[in-house]
């Protein structure tokens, strides 16, 4: 796909996206006027604004038609091919990170997605790779369980007794 | 005057405090590596350490955020130098004649003179700062809804009259961040709004923070990945205490510029559109103008180095000054503060300095500690910084996404708003490669709420006569903004007509 069609599609997304707010908006029944004794309705903002966006995007459509924005002119391809496998990768990869979070929990999930990226996309060494997953694993547990008190994600009961044992441990003798 | 000195010198002492010593330690160098590393900058770090600094109380946060804003300005200048990438946007006039420079292996002369100089910018703006920012908030505290309005339409138009990004998609991109901090429910109706697909997590909103780590986390790796490749190459540099007495005798050379481009790089920095970038790129030429040798500029005069770097420390002190005093970010990273004074429980604004003076004065005396704390770590550990550049994008990659979720995760407690940074961050990576910039909509979700309610406010005030924000009687204030911002945005169309002008009658 040319940059000039992405342009041309970028454009018509985003004008159907902003009618579909003015729609939400209307739909909800909010008013986009004045109220009587009240002042303005809580559909104003939301609704004018979203017109803006639907007009702005019909501007950058003419634009695109006359061939103003460098981008209409631009018929290069708008992902290059040999770098387009690097970045669906990593969003694929990530993707399935924060997918896992829900299945194993953060940790097992972080620690898989890291090392993948490191060893497989890296080409690192599996000394490197280890160290590297084991002191960020390590790291995130003290700083946001630990300092920070929050509860990260733990994924299914089978996965998350092993954590229960460790936070028991460490209320019971390290705090 | 003895007021201000009284309360200065309190500032100080209190960035001496242990805790709040250490976070100006930890936020230079966190700032230093960030802006070291090609593509990201202040923005970035801000954003992806903001959640961690819930730490620490506020004004501990604070001082580690904007002593890592500094660190990453004069960070920038190492890649820009010895990789002839920018480390940052705020660095792109830096590589002009840094890289020359490195070439003719002088790049420890480049590097030190960027040192010397950001620590020059940054010094005298913040001296600007000091003498500005409490008049500043004296005047702002008289202001009402229709001057907060009409202060939040300038902020917008600047984006549109001298942000240079295609105009009709900076409008969408205001538009739009505006639209989406009007998600969830309404602050004067208590109605539910634009509850996309029923999903009832949309019922609290869309987060600044969910938006600005999606964007400048995850979208600016994934544009990184691809402009890099995932590989950098560089030349390993050495700095010895006798390279940097040679080195001090040089600063005579750029000293008149170097000031000149701190003073404007202060002033544009204030600008909400305008910011680090444009003020280096002006500072550049400036000193470029004032030179008596014009054209050496671009083959490695060290005035060329010394001069943006000293306009965008000058520039990232700059921004914070309307953000302290009125409430409006002076560029994206001073967005992302204020967000993230909202979270702490701050209300940004002129009360902050009659309400928070620990806060305000411990923030402006750690600047001025920050500053030296910065000129000193990144002069003794150059060689350090430039090692780090080898790092590989295959390993900071997946840190910095791991970063990102957890982030966003230990603010929210949500998952829907991990999937909302996910999907946000990959929409702005998208539109991005389109042009469409980025940052006046991570603003507008900042600004969003306040901008609403001051409009509301002021039309409920007046029974809904909308001459109330230019009433020249009761609101000159407002006024005047509002004729600025006009002014502002009929810019492109009156310099786009000159040229047409010039056009024709050159033919």
């Amino acid at each position: 796909m040319s940059t000039r069609t992405a342009e041309l599609l970028a454009s018509i997304a985003l004008l159907v996206f902003s009618l579909g707010l003015m729609w939400t908006v209307h739909a909800d029944g909010l008013k986009i006027g004045w109220v009587p004794e009240r002042g303005p309705g809580s559909g104003v903002w939301p609704f004018w604004l979203s017109l803006g966006m639907a007009l702005t995007s019909v501007w950058t459509m003419v634009r695109w038609f006359r061939r103003t924005t460098p981008e209409s002119r631009n018929e290069a391809p708008y992902i290059e091919s040999d770098r387009f496998g690097l970045v669906a990768v990593s969003f694929i990869a990530l993707t399935a990170m924060i997918f896992l979070v829900a299945i194993v929990g953060t940790y097992i999930s972080i620690a898989l997605f890291l090392g993948f990226y490191m060893r497989f996309i890296g080409k690192h060494s599996w000394p490197m790779t280890s160290t590297t997953v084991f002191g960020a694993v390590i790291f995130i547990y003290f700083l946001f369980e630990w300092q920070l008190s929050k509860y990260l994600p733990k994924g299914l009961p089978m996965f998350e007794d092993g954590f229960l044992w460790l936070d028991n441990f460490r209320w019971e003798y390290l705090m | 005057m003895v007021e201000i000195a009284d309360l200065l010198a309190a500032g100080l002492l209190q960035s001496f405090e242990p805790l709040n010593f250490a976070m100006i330690l930890a936020g230079c160098m966190a700032g230093l590596f960030i802006g070291a590393m090609p593509g990201l900058g202040s923005v970035n770090g801000v954003a992806i350490l903001l959640p961690v600094t819930f730490l620490v109380p506020p004004t501990a946060a604070i001082i580690f955020l904007a002593a890592l804003y500094y660190g990453a300005m004069y960070g920038g200048a190492i890649s820009s130098i010895t990789l002839g990438i920018p480390g940052a946007s705020t660095a792109v006039a830096t590589v002009f004649d840094g890289r020359p420079m490195a070439q003719k292996g002088k790049a420890n002369q480049a590097m030190m003179a960027a040192a010397i100089a950001s620590f020059i910018g940054g010094t005298i703006s913040i001296i600007l700062f000091t003498l500005f920012a409490p008049p500043l908030a004296e005047v702002a505290l008289k202001f009402g809804p229709q001057e907060e309005f009409a202060l939040m339409i300038l902020a917008f138009a600047t984006f549109i009259g001298l942000g240079g990004d295609d105009i009709p998609k900076t409008i969408f991109s205001i538009l739009l961040g505006l639209v989406m901090a009007a998600v969830g429910f309404d602050i004067i109706s208590g109605k539910p709004r634009l509850i996309f697909f029923d999903l009832v997590e949309f019922q609290r909103g869309i987060g600044f923070l969910v938006l600005a780590i999606g964007i400048y986390g995850i979208g600016e790796m994934l544009w990184t990945l691809e402009q890099t490749g995932g590989k950098v190459k560089l030349d390993y540099v050495k700095t010895t205490w006798a390279e940097f007495k040679k080195h001090l005798g040089q600063i005579k050379a750029y000293l008149p510029t170097t000031s000149l481009g701190s003073a404007l790089g202060f002033f544009v920095g204030t600008l909400p559109a305008a910011g680090a970038t444009p003020a280096s790129l002006m500072a550049y030429g400036l000193a470029k103008t004032f030179s008596k040798d014009p054209d050496s500029f671009g083959k490695g005069n060290i005035a060329g180095v010394a001069a943006p770097e000293a306009a965008n420390n000058a520039a990232s002190t700059g921004s914070m000054l309307p953000m302290i005093t009125l409430g409006i970010p002076g560029s994206p990273t001073t967005a992302i503060l204020l967000g993230g004074m909202i979270i702490w429980g701050l209300r940004p604004g002129p009360l902050l300095f009659a309400n928070n003076p620990d806060f305000v004065w411990g923030l402006i005396g750690s600047m001025y500690v920050a500053n030296f704390v910065t000129v000193a770590l990144n002069l003794a550990l150059i060689p350090l910084f430039v090692r780090v550049l080898a790092m590989p994008f295959t390993i900071l990659t997946p840190i910095i996404f791991i970063l990102c979720f957890v982030g966003v995760f230990a603010t929210t407690d949500r998952m829907f708003d991990v999937w909302l940074m996910l999907a946000l961050g990959l929409g702005g990576y998208l539109l991005r490669k389109l042009n469409y910039p980025v940052a006046p909509a991570v603003l507008a979700i900042v600004l969003g709420p306040l901008a609403e309610r001051s409009m509301r406010q002021s039309l409920i005030g007046s029974q809904g006569d909308v001459t109330t924000f230019i009433s020249i009687s009761e609101h000159p204030i407002s006024l005047g903004c509002i004729v600025i911002a006009v002014m502002l945005m009929l810019y492109p169309v009156w310099s786009n007509y000159r040229r047409k002008l010039a056009n024709r009658s050159t033919l």
